[in-house]
């Protein structure tokens, strides 16, 4: 059910190509794929890339290889440190910088000749069409799922294709969403999961090259657009499972029902994402599940004082083995069922990570009976950060 | 009518980290009982309360999405592979 597409740029505006472009592309133009004609389609073009960081990294680095002649960079965050195990575009001395200055400089240095403009802001409801209207396709390398359901309809009210990959561990998912015919994200996932039901990278962990191969095929599939060449994954979901080394794939249709796209629009402005998608924490401040709490310095002091406290952590055992407090393991998912190992007469401080998780367990103990039960806030990042610098952070 | 159950990352912690599973069944739905009786915290990441498939995940027979089918009443025969596919978003953070 592969469908073959029209070329998405007209007549090009850039009628030719300088001899240093005509050495630079080629590889390109030797085939007969691509040629002058598809080469000029690229320098014509306009992509704009939502997200610089593990899936935009590589689109970012082909698309500007390939000549894009546009590149559009949005992104409001800066380089951290645990980035650069994926985030290709950059290296050890754009820590602390802006993706999006640190990408433009990367991409500028392997392209010179192309138009890169970097909007360092976070996509809004009220931004995403204006920023949308001048760029022919919209990758989404985002990581959430309100940004991701805004792009859908952005580009389906603009009328624009949405090159759609996520990723989560060791899976990605990758199509075309937004053509004529096609399916949109709305078509085949109607609602948001509830938040926390799906973790992010921070939390579930990702292979570093997995975005790698993810956002090549996004870039793949954005060329092949351009060109109007090959069968897009219109219509098509492709599945990788990097550990099994698997692609597979299934049909995408396009729902006559969907409120965005079908017969009966009844969606035709954007909305409130973080309401639609319910989340809390730190993409839209609201209360977070609220538990008593204990400093680190507070329990540092009464650990010192001889108080008899029971240390439950609630990570998962490879984390125990990266750090701990010597804490009772009890895995947040196992808590329902072991639950009969704490002894409600002691006095509970629940740890974790970063101290949400283990806001759960303390709430869902106190619920469960618990009354002598307490949070350490920012968990054991908290306690490196606060009490003893010699626990590693991760 | 063996079917084989794909089941995705994001909820291998609740079905003993398995990434697939057999059932004899002659129905999606049948499939999906099996699972969720064999793996009883699978049950409310894939269902509602009152038993309905949550929307924000995805079953499909081989490569056609039930809801265009028959939905949980879909036939399945031995060999089909069921596949849950849940919405995942990092791209990443």
């Amino acid at each position: 059910m592969a469908t073959k597409v029209q070329p998405l740029t007209n007549s090009p505006n850039a009628a030719t190509l300088s001899n240093e472009e005509i050495l630079r592309y080629s590889r390109h133009l030797i085939m007969p794929e691509v040629g002058m004609d598809g080469q000029l389609k690229l320098k014509n073009a306009k992509v704009l890339l939502i997200g610089t960081g593990g899936l935009g990294a590589p689109l970012g680095l082909y698309l500007a290889a390939a000549g894009v002649g546009r590149l559009g960079l949005v992104d409001f965050d800066v380089v951290d440190f645990t980035n650069l195990q994926r985030q290709v575009t950059f290296g050890s001395s754009d820590v602390g910088k802006s993706k999006t200055e640190a990408a433009r400089a990367r991409l500028s240095n392997l392209n010179p000749d192309i138009e890169i403009e970097s909007y360092e802001t976070k996509l809004t409801s009220e931004n995403a069409l204006e920023l949308f209207k001048d760029f022919d396709i919209i990758v989404d390398g985002t990581d959430n799922f309100p940004t991701r359901y805004l792009v859908n309809d952005a580009c389906i009210l603009l009328g624009k294709p949405n090159v759609y990959g996520s990723i989560f561990r060791f899976e990605g998912q990758a199509t075309v969403f937004g053509m004529p015919d096609g399916p949109c994200y709305r078509c085949l996932y109607p609602e948001p999961p509830p938040p926390g039901l799906v973790p992010s990278c921070a939390e579930g962990g990702v292979l570093g090259v997995l975005p790698g191969i993810v956002g090549s095929i996004q870039a793949m599939e954005t060329i092949k657009l351009i060109l109007g060449r090959g069968e897009n994954l219109i219509g098509r979901l492709l599945l990788f499972d990097a550990l099994a080394m698997r692609f597979r794939e299934l049909k995408l249709r396009k729902n006559p029902d969907c409120p965005v796209c079908g017969n009966h629009r009844t969606i035709t402005k954007l909305i409130d994402y973080y309401e639609f998608c319910g989340v809390r924490g730190e993409e839209a401040p609201g209360p977070n599940v609220q538990v008593p709490e204990i400093t680190p310095r507070e329990l540092k002091s009464r650990l010192d004082h001889g108080d008899d406290l029971f240390i439950l952590d609630v990570r998962e055992p490879h984390e125990y083995q990266i750090c701990n407090l010597k804490g009772h393991l009890i895995p947040l998912g196992e808590l329902p069922r072991r639950v009969h190992e704490l002894d409600s007469s002691r006095e509970i401080i629940a740890h974790c990570r970063s101290g949400k998780r283990s806001a759960e367990a303390v709430d869902f103990l106190r619920k469960a009976g618990f009354l002598k039960i307490l949070n350490l806030k920012g968990g054991i990042l908290a306690w490196s950060d606060e009490v003893d610098p010699s626990v590693p952070k991760y | 009518m063996a079917v084989k159950v794909i089941i995705p990352t994001p909820l291998r912690a609740y079905a003993g980290k398995r990434d697939s599973a057999e059932f004899k069944a002659a129905t999606v739905g049948e499939a999906l009982g099996h699972l969720t009786t064999q793996f009883s915290e699978l049950r409310k990441h894939l269902f509602t309360d009152d038993g309905k498939l949550r929307s924000f995940v995805n079953v499909y027979v081989n490569d056609e999405d039930i809801r265009y089918l028959a939905k949980e009443n879909t036939p399945t025969k031995d060999g089909d592979t069921i596949s849950i596919i849940p919405s995942i978003a990092g791209g990443c953070r």
